[in-house]
């Protein structure tokens, strides 16, 4: 069921190793932490972008792509993201295992050498990033930051965070700021790449039919920093209680034509917490799954949406619900996800409803260890939270939780802030 | 029971024709946790215009009915099948395509249950006018949220753009009006021609015992009768061989232009190995001429006329195909202009042997990289065989694949007659 993970630090690199037959590829992943800081916030995001425009052995983005086709179309990825109040940097890596080709090149070895590459020998020019490149990837960024926009969906649920979470760095956008693009120089994106590599914590993990003593050497033989890497330990959670004052709403229009209703609340519950499993519950029967409160009753019942789901994000503790409704629908709306909260809160779902909910967690669970990309992400969890919960550990916590811990962590929950856009009066 | 063994590819595929008619494929797949199934009917969108089981008339549907059709499938007399899958531990859902619907349920536990739930809900319509009533209203947020999606609209532009009569051309949902005028009597009419036996497939692929689920199938197929049924009678008009509009462009709350440029596909008619060849050979062209790695691309990333939403595909069904090209960019009249001009150096320019086969060496690790996912193999061998061709021959094709196929292909399939561009501008 689940696969051995072996960790070790090599080089100031935390290595998570999972050794498994399953797959005809191999997969690695490099995630690199940092809190959220407004400053730096931009810069970080421009990073991993100029990264993979060239390094020392292959100085331009075609001569790397062009050597990635080489090696049976090996693949990478650099994203960024958020979790709890940290920025991620994330480069991914997916390349054959030779074993299912005539050719025997080792594939694995030279993608993690390529890898240390981008991270610790890039291309530069008089000792900074080359300038052509800067401006090609402001550009690209900038753009990606616009597209957040027109991406109606992801934009409200941008704003409904920056809205709820407008003094704490949760509420900053993981993309930067467009207006802050045009003044950064080569030198300052530098000086924050090489505070990366000293402050920043990296997660390395490598899945696949590997050996766990083999890539410990390749890592100990690549990825090696000039001077002493001082990862900052784990940003501290912020544990304080969150009261909620008064209920926050923020209407915005656009000329769209669905309305999007995308209401944030607090939980009070993070991931290091005894009650995140009846968290996890909670969410399950509220607005997880099609068979969840929220699905039932704004979907089937009321014909309100095609989607009315709710989404928890464990190392903030926040919980997300969002719905696409017609603009005339939003009190009818936001009533019927009131209600929910309140039901759920009055003890009011069935066993049936807990026993449903415990399957389909659990099936969850196991279906992302099937793939590859997603038992990092659950390992991931853990090097964030800095607490060990194994996949035996997550099925057991999540059969042990009992109807009053959910009502308990029903109890806790407040509504932050309720954010609509809708469509321009005419 | 037939067994099939890819050895290269380390894969035993077992397969089926049951009394019935339906197809059933099996594939083991070792230190999975999950099980994942998938109950598919050749019946997509284009499939508007037919002749009824039974009945002599063709006759012309409401547009977006087979994807209606999938949403009313989920409810029985007891309710919500969503209901009956979480129970059993599994996650169910269903797609439909335009020439495919899908139903579908992972699960790590219970597979034989949900397979039986699977079978039997696909097996079963129950329809209401009162359900059928209150559908529209989600199916039309359904709707609406697509028509706010700008990545949607330009892409469905570009297919507009292409086709003067064929199906393809219309949004897999319908409209909000042609929804309208779907009843419970003709979903039923849909129903009892698309959903028997003879024009479906099982594919069941994951942690399980092929034996096992065979016997499972067959008693609970055995179980169940159906009409007698011959061929289905499709009906498509006859489709020019020039695009139907050279130029779209759509005004929407955008801040960043989008810009997708087509080809059609001159000759739709290829099933079989034919298709598969073709599919993959101007695939491959797609990324030589605009891959990653090609001079192409990092002119146009150095030239701003692109970023990292840049993309291409191709994709081909019997009667209709293209290949689409393009992504967001600030300069959408500059992009085309220099797409063009490219393009059109790009075939009349030899083809780089090495610079080939580098392309093919992608290729396969792309492929072996897809059979990770039980999701991918079960979708995409479905719809394989639909077209007569098998996923597990992809490498050998590709292997058959020379310099001289893709320069004569390039020269064809790159037709400025077929070219055609949408945009989505800011308004």
């Amino acid at each position: 069921m689940n696969n051995e993970v072996k960790e070790t630090e090599v080089n100031g690199i935390n290595l998570h190793v999972v050794e498994t037959k399953k797959y005809k590829t191999n997969t690695i992943v490099l995630h690199i932490k940092s809190p959220l800081v407004r400053e730096a916030v931009t810069k970080r995001a421009l990073l991993p972008y100029i990264l993979q425009n060239g390094t020392e052995r292959f100085p331009t983005r075609k001569a790397i792509r062009s050597y990635l086709d080489e090696l049976y179309g090996a693949t990478l990825s650099v994203d960024v993201g958020k979790k709890g109040e940290n920025q991620i940097l994330s480069f991914r890596m997916d390349v054959s295992n030779e074993n299912f080709l005539k050719d025997k090149t080792p594939l694995l070895e030279e993608a993690i050498k390529l890898l240390a590459d981008i991270i610790l020998h890039p291309t530069l020019e008089s000792g900074v990033f080359k300038s052509q490149v800067v401006t090609n990837e402001k550009r690209n960024l900038k753009q990606q930051i616009q597209s957040i926009f027109d991406d109606k969906l992801r934009y409200a649920n941008m704003r409904v965070t920056e809205e709820m979470c407008k003094d704490e760095p949760y509420g900053l956008s993981v993309w930067g700021y467009e207006d802050e693009l045009d003044a950064i120089t080569e030198g300052e994106l530098f000086e924050q790449y090489n505070s990366m590599l000293t402050n920043d914590s990296f997660d390395l993990f490598v899945v696949g039919d590997v050996n766990n003593s083999d890539i410990n050497r390749m890592v100990q033989n690549y990825f090696v920093f000039e001077g002493d890497r001082k990862p900052i330990t784990n940003s501290v959670e912020n544990k304080q209680k969150q009261e909620v004052s008064k209920e926050n709403v923020v209407f915005e229009e656009q000329d769209i034509k669905q309305g999007k209703l995308h209401i944030g609340f607090r939980t009070n519950t993070t991931f290091n917490d005894d009650d995140y499993f009846a968290m996890q519950m909670f969410n399950g029967i509220f607005g997880g799954f099609s068979h969840s409160k929220l699905f039932i009753n704004v979907r089937e019942k009321a014909s309100l949406a095609y989607y009315a789901s709710s989404r928890y994000e464990s190392h903030k503790g926040i919980l997300m619900v969002m719905s696409g409704i017609e603009f005339s629908k939003y009190d009818q709306a936001v009533s019927i996800i009131k209600e929910q909260l309140g039901s759920m809160q009055n003890g009011d779902f069935t066993d049936e409803e807990i026993v449903q909910t415990k399957a389909v967690l659990k099936n969850q669970v196991l279906e992302t260890i099937d793939v590859a990309k997603g038992h990092v992400e659950l390992l991931y969890h853990n090097s964030i939270a800095n607490k060990t919960r194994s996949v035996s550990d997550w099925l057991t916590g999540i059969d042990n939780v009992k109807k009053e811990d959910i009502v308990k962590v029903a109890e806790q929950i407040q509504l932050d802030t309720i954010y609509f856009l809708k469509g321009k009066e005419e | 029971m037939e067994k099939i063994v890819f050895e290269q590819l380390n894969e035993t595929l077992y397969h089926d024709t049951l009394e019935n008619g339906l197809e059933v494929y099996i594939l083991p797949k070792q230190g999975f946790n999950k099980t994942y199934a998938t109950f598919t009917t050749k019946y997509g969108s284009i499939d508007n215009h037919f002749v009824p089981i039974g009945e002599e008339e063709a006759l012309k549907v409401p547009d977006g009915i087979a994807h209606f059709l999938e949403h009313k499938m989920f409810e029985d007399e007891e309710g919500d099948v969503f209901q009956l899958f979480s129970k059993q531990g599994a996650s169910a859902n269903a797609f439909t395509s335009f020439t495919r619907t899908a139903y579908l349920f992972s699960s790590t536990s219970e597979i034989e249950k949900n397979l039986q739930t699977l079978l039997d809900f696909v097996q079963h319509p129950y329809f209401t006018e009162e359900s059928v009533e209150k559908e529209k209203g989600i199916i039309n947020q359904e709707i609406t949220m697509y028509d706010d999606n700008s990545d949607w609209r330009v892409y469905f532009g570009v297919i507009e753009n292409m086709y003067k009569n064929h199906p393809v051309k219309i949004d897999i949902a319908g409209t909000i009006e042609s929804i309208d005028k779907i009843t419970k009597d003709l979903l039923y009419t849909c129903y009892e021609t698309f959903y028997h036996p003879k024009n479906m497939v099982l594919f069941v692929v994951g942690s399980l015992e092929p034996n096992q689920i065979i016997e499972l199938v067959k008693k609970n197929q055995g179980k169940k009768t159906f009409k007698e049924m011959g061929d289905i009678q499709r009906i498509f008009d006859s489709e020019p061989d020039k695009v139907a509009k050279k130029k779209e462009v759509i005004r929407m709350s955008v801040q960043t232009p989008k810009c997708l440029v087509g080809f059609k596909e001159k000759n739709p008619n290829r099933q079989g190995n034919e298709l598969l060849k073709h599919e993959l050979a101007i695939n491959i062209l797609l990324d030589i001429m605009l891959g990653q790695s090609s001079n192409n691309y990092e002119q146009l990333y150095n030239e701003g006329l692109i970023d990292n939403t840049f993309s291409f595909d191709y994709s081909a069904e019997l009667g209709f195909g293209f290949s689409i090209i393009g992504g967001d960019t600030t300069e959408p009249d500059r992009l085309v202009t220099s797409l063009e001009k490219l393009i059109q150096s790009f075939v009349n320019t030899p083809l780089d042997k090495k610079v080939f086969e580098r392309a093919i060496k992608k290729k396969i690790g792309a492929y072996m990289r897809s059979l990770n996912s039980p999701e991918f193999i079960a979708n995409q061998f479905t719809r394989y065989q639909f077209n007569e061709m098998n996923l597990f021959d992809v490498v050998e094709v590709l292997e058959e694949l020379t310099v001289e196929e893709l320069e004569q292909k390039m020269k064809e399939h790159f037709d400025p007659e077929m070219f055609t561009v949408c945009q989505v501008l800011p308004k």
